[in-house]
């Protein structure tokens, strides 16, 4: 965590923001710093709507921030054009959620492994081609003769597993993997889960983890990142996010998960009230104090600043400083 | 199960439910019986194609009447064969005395229809003649209820959250107070601290109405939270059944219920690799000979391809594994 040479993928004080009818607008990420080193992997968790997803889009420039920088290996992304900027697109790549809806359903299996193959012409022929789509198809754990099925006839798990041989067609560095096993079943998802793990030892490869489901994101990062409304509340390593939970909102969102233990059962679960509010105009102060028990004066006026409360575990919280 | 709470309420006898079209059959339930008791909350746990919400539809008779066709078995409510009424006599009982939740709030609603409206909409269907100033009422007792402001019965669904919807949909299954909920993935679609809301507010409601419930749920989080008694379905059938405590914690675990828990990711544990079941539930349209979980169970034997398992029984656990064929108690440690 605490390397001295450049993180692979950077991000200084980045910010989007969505303009809507009428000029009001819409706080989708707002200054989130980010540090990743190669071969880490950083998990983002948050409720729907706290802007996880639009920061992994942000920092492949899928869409352009409205101010701040993305750095990856020290060079600012932004400024890329043309051949630079492909070369870079193939250095990092994104695993969709719903892979059903990222992907062409006429086209075969093998054709769609091959698809970013064929973009970037990495080989000079076909055949050439669709041998390492092929190669790609076994290290994802697709059995060949899937090779000329069309993805409807495939379930999800097998789904997922054509669109991350997509994503690793081009060796990637770094892969962004906005939520890819929410959309599976228990049994399928720890395959799933586990297939990423292998393939980041084999490939050195360096994650960012988009999900919403806090005990997935423990198994398989180094870096725990919780958003709340566009920003970052808490940035911890995972363990120390786990045993000493510093914000008020990571210990709600602890304490809202079932677990099926039945010694807690009887009892009450741990409810925050209200709802995420609008991230539309939003005021000043602590974006998380209407649901906040701890909430006092300051809360409502200033924005809280991230502090480092020990090695490598930050927080925004004003409850810490008082 | 026990005679907790008085008597049986629901009682489904060897159900199987087939869909059958041009091309295939798929056979999605296969002789399932199980029991709802007065007053307990039933967890049907199971993963997706398992024939959890068939089983559902299938007791309010909802099934999609081209393709799906109940061949044989018997849903008995309160006493009386639910397959055996007709239309009419369904329609009293559906909403009235059996309601439903679904997994999707928006697509149960009316997107043009207040939510007022909509919740009188079932008061005033199964009470015939009920002054306009009671329905009023009603209504705003059961928003209140299921905590929405009751002035809010004049907005339209679009105007509210997912959480809030999933609240407009539950007050309208317990507004004619059923006896038996169906909740089918109630929270499936909600984030967690909304989703942790939910919860409280249904077990709250559960407790205050005593209504039964059948929960379907996936996830063995919630069924530890509320459930009494638990069923796992596998592939159209059940292959273990038992009170939470037996299956949570007893001596006897069928190997996919085990293969369930260790596939989740536990938020205590240090270790890093999951042990995931190898494999994926097999076609229902062409379901293997022996025991449905064979092709993917690490304890098989060569019995268990070839011959389907018995039910063994233990108090209230009951499960269909040829590994306690014997009624003795293999290791636990050795079931992965």
């Amino acid at each position: 965590m605490q390397e001295k040479n450049v993180p692979l993928i950077q991000t200084i004080d980045l910010r989007k923001l969505f303009k809507l009818k009428g000029g009001v607008m819409l706080h989708a990420v707002d200054g989130i710093n980010i540090e990743i080193a190669s071969g880490e992997t950083l998990g983002v968790v948050g409720e729907s709507g706290c802007g996880k997803s639009t920061v992994g889009r942000l920092i492949l420039r899928l869409i352009e921030p409205t101010s701040g920088q993305v750095l990856y290996d020290g060079q600012d992304i932004s400024k890329f054009r043309g051949r630079q900027a492909r070369d870079m697109r193939r250095n990092m790549q994104i695993i969709f959620q719903d892979p059903y809806s990222s992907i062409d359903p006429r086209m075969s299996v093998i054709e769609l492994i091959a698809e970013y193959l064929f973009i970037h012409r990495v080989f000079k022929n076909k055949i050439e081609t669709f041998n390492r789509a092929a190669e790609l198809m076994d290290m994802v754990g697709l059995a060949r003769r899937y090779a000329n099925s069309y993805p409807h006839e495939l379930d999800g798990g097998r789904r997922q597993r054509i669109g991350i041989a997509r994503a690793l067609s081009l060796d990637p560095k770094f892969i962004i993997c906005d939520e890819p096993v929410s959309a599976l079943d228990v049994s399928i998802q720890a395959q799933i889960l586990n297939l990423l793990m292998d393939l980041q030892e084999e490939f050195k490869l360096t994650y960012m983890f988009v999900t919403h489901d806090l005990s997935v994101v423990k198994h398989i990062s180094d870096k725990i990142m919780v958003m709340y409304l566009g920003q970052c509340v808490e940035i911890a390593a995972f363990d120390e996010l786990f045993e000493n939970p510093l914000h008020p909102y990571t210990n709600a969102l602890l304490a809202a998960i079932p677990e099926p233990d039945l010694s807690r059962r009887n009892k009450e679960m741990k409810v925050i009230r209200g709802e995420v509010v609008s991230p539309i105009n939003v005021k000043p102060g602590c974006r998380f104090a209407a649901r906040c028990d701890d909430c006092v004066e300051t809360c409502r006026e200033r924005d809280p600043e991230l502090i480092e409360t020990s090695n490598g575990h930050f927080v925004a919280c004003f409850k810490l400083k008082r | 199960m026990l005679e907790n709470n008085g008597g049986i309420l629901l009682n489904i006898e060897d159900l199987k439910v087939v869909y059958k079209t041009d091309l295939e059959t798929v056979e999605a339930v296969n002789g399932i019986s199980l029991t709802v008791m007065k007053g307990r909350t039933l967890g049907l746990v199971g993963e997706t194609g398992a024939g959890k919400t068939t089983t559902a539809l299938s007791i309010l008779r909802l099934l999609p009447s081209t393709t799906g066709r109940i061949e044989r078995g018997k849903i008995e409510f309160n006493g009386q064969d639910l397959l055996k009424l007709d239309e009419n006599m369904m329609r009293v009982i559906r909403g009235n005395q059996i309601a439903m939740v679904f997994q999707d709030p928006m697509t149960s609603l009316n997107p043009v229809m207040t939510v007022g409206d909509q919740i009188a909409e079932a008061i005033e269907l199964h009470n015939g003649k009920m002054p306009h100033e009671e329905v009023n009422r009603r209504v705003e007792n059961i928003l209140q209820m299921v905590g929405i402001m009751p002035q809010r019965r004049f907005e339209y669904p679009h105007q509210f959250s997912g959480g809030m919807k999933q609240r407009v949909v539950i007050a309208i299954a317990l507004s004619c107070e059923p006896e038996l909920l169906i909740a089918d993935e109630p929270t499936t679609a909600l984030d967690v601290t909304i989703q942790a809301q939910v919860l409280n507010m249904i077990k709250d409601l559960r407790d205050r109405l005593g209504t039964a419930m059948l929960l379907i749920t996936h996830d063995l989080g919630i069924v530890a939270q509320i459930c009494d008694d638990v069923a796992v379905m596998y592939a159209g059938e059940i292959i273990e059944t038992g009170t939470v405590e037996d299956i949570f914690i007893g001596d006897w675990r069928h190997p996919y219920t085990a293969g369930l828990f260790n596939s989740l990711p536990d938020l205590r544990s240090q270790a890093t690799r999951l042990k995931p079941i190898p494999g994926l539930m097999p076609d229902p349209s062409n379901l293997p000979n022996g025991c449905v979980f064979a092709p993917r169970c690490g304890n098989r034997m060569d019995i268990c391809e070839k011959e389907h398992p018995k039910t063994v029984q233990k108090a209230q656990h009951r499960l269909s594994c040829h590994l306690y064929a014997t009624g003795e108690n293999p290791r636990r440690r050795d079931v992965t």
